[in-house]
């Protein structure tokens, strides 16, 4: 967070900014085509004040969450499970094969068949898309473990389980924060996308019917907003990896 | 222990190599390997690199199976890991386990081996001691220097209370000075507590100061090449028993067996 905010850092986004100011404004655009930042700062205060801004957050934030609770908990146990089941893995690794290539805004017609508009149908289209990363990354975590670690359990005699609780889980644990990490952000693309193409609600929509609606400064509010949500999230959940695993959360780390 | 083992364990030698031959992957890495170890000796195992000696200690511990003859342990073959038999590994870093503090990690044998929780505090702490943690029981093993770490990969070994040792290179990665302390430690423990230790090295002056034996291995495949015994009064003295004439003799003997390779 301290790199992001510091004076030096801000300094090209700032230039950035003044540019389209000064370019929007000396092309002389019509307010239909494209807002310049000033513009686009008022509506982003606008929808601030008359709140409108935060419902559709809040609908953006919730379905992604819930999405994210379904499809990242069938992935952890269907990962762990395959990580520590050569045989399981095996057996199903044709099937996961077939599914995953499927891109996920691909199900959007069909949730929206089955569920109609509202949170089902984006979380059943999150869900879709967070369970493979959380898949492949707890099934990767769970292999990953250090073979030494497991040679110890051996040498003690441990039980499978206690193998499985008091090695294999807390040494993947690090991995497995990663793969959430990785999950979560697909997981609030996936919900945006899902209300640009079809959902009425949540900041998605808010940003399709700013441009249908020919309000491109209220538009480019939205997805400013989107870009600091996005931000937001990611630094919220690396600080929370450092504070859980300090140095074990980096790749090498754990010496 | 029953009476009848009690009488097994002294007759037989603690660990029993019987003509035992390895192959892994259809590579013949030991051949013909036959050694007596007794209970409580130290016996130190060198040799040019991929001469097998590792995959002897593996073979005590139970994680290969020989392809032919039998390695026995107290009389009987050895068929699967146990904590009777401790391995202190090479690579400490990846043999402690990071997220749980020095006191929890002697904990997880302890744990093993079922010792009532109400126990274990007092115990850990006499783990520690021994091995001169006593005041780092809440440090991580990331906050712990390489010899620290050895030492507490020492002290869950202990917990164990087995009565063999293996010992993979365990003071390679440490610089000299530490290396010595912890070799005098280490005879130390071993001694107050009678364990047996198999232990394995690279460095021929550590193999002759620690070892009452030292054992050879010639590569290709690994074959025990000749068996030293080593002539030098306990307790050994890092500055006396290496000026001793036996020392510099031996030293000299494995020093043209390894030049030789």
């Amino acid at each position: 967070m301290s790199a992001l905010l510091s004076m030096r850092g801000l300094l090209v986004p700032a230039l950035l900014l003044l540019g389209a100011e000064v370019l929007v404004n000396a092309a002389d655009l019509s307010s239909n085509n494209i807002a310049p930042p000033s513009a686009a700062f008022a509506a982003l205060l606008r929808i601030m004040l008359d709140g409108t801004l935060f419902v559709s957050t809040g609908q953006t934030l919730l379905a992604t969450a819930m999405g994210l609770a379904v499809g990242g908990s069938l992935g952890l146990v269907a990962g762990i499970l395959l990580g520590l089941s050569r045989t399981a893995s095996r057996l199903m690794t044709v099937s996961l094969e077939f599914f995953r290539p499927v891109p996920a805004v691909a199900l959007i017609p069909i949730s929206m068949l089955v569920f109609g508009f509202g949170y089902a149908m984006e979380v059943a289209v999150v869900a879709f898309a967070a369970f493979w990363p959380m898949l492949i990354y707890c099934k990767g975590a769970i292999e990953a473990v250090e073979p030494q670690l497991l040679e110890v359990a051996q040498m003690l005699r441990l039980s499978y389980f206690d193998t499985v609780r008091k090695i294999v889980l807390p040494a993947a644990l690090p991995r497995i924060f990663v793969a959430l990490r990785t999950a979560t952000g697909i997981a609030l693309i996936l919900g945006v996308t899902t209300e640009i193409l079809s959902n009425p609600q949540g900041l998605g929509f808010a940003v399709m019917s700013a441009q249908q609606s020919l309000h491109p400064d209220n538009m480019i509010a939205n997805i400013f907003w989107l870009g600091v949500l996005g931000v937001v999230v990611n630094s919220g959940l690396l600080w929370l990896q450092s504070r859980l695993f300090g140095n074990a959360g980096r790749p090498g780390g754990g010496r | 222990m029953s009476q009848s083992a009690v009488a097994t364990s002294q007759a037989a030698p603690e660990i029993c190599f019987d003509g035992v031959d390895l192959s892994l992957g259809g590579l013949e890495i030991l051949k013909g390997i036959d050694l007596e170890i007794r209970r409580g000796e130290f016996i130190c195992v060198i040799g040019p690199s991929g001469c097998g000696k590792t995959t002897m200690l593996r073979l005590i511990a139970g994680f290969h199976r020989a392809t032919a003859g039998a390695v026995m342990h107290e009389g009987r073959a050895v068929n699967g890991p146990s904590p009777d038999i401790a391995i202190v590994f090479q690579d400490y870093g990846k043999a402690l386990l990071p997220w749980r503090n020095a006191a929890d990690n002697v904990a997880l044998a302890l744990e093993a081996m079922r010792v009532p929780k109400s126990q274990r505090a007092d115990m850990i702490t006499g783990f520690l001691g021994k091995v001169g943690l006593a005041d780092h029981a809440q440090k991580f093993p990331s906050q712990m220097s390489g010899g620290m770490q050895q030492r507490l990969q020492i002290a869950r070994a202990l917990a164990q209370n087995p009565s063999v040792l293996l010992m993979d290179e365990p003071f390679g990665a440490l610089d000299a000075m530490t290396r010595q302390t912890l070799q005098d430690e280490c005879l130390n423990l071993v001694e107050n507590m009678g364990t047996t230790v198999f232990f394995v090295t690279h460095d021929i002056e550590e193999a002759i100061y620690l070892g009452d034996r030292v054992v050879t291995l010639s590569p290709n495949p690994g074959r025990i090449a000749d068996i030293h015994t080593v002539n030098l009064p306990r307790p050994r003295n890092q500055l006396t028993t290496r000026e001793d004439p036996e020392f510099l003799r031996l030293r000299r003997v494995l020093f043209d067996f390894i030049q030789g390779h």
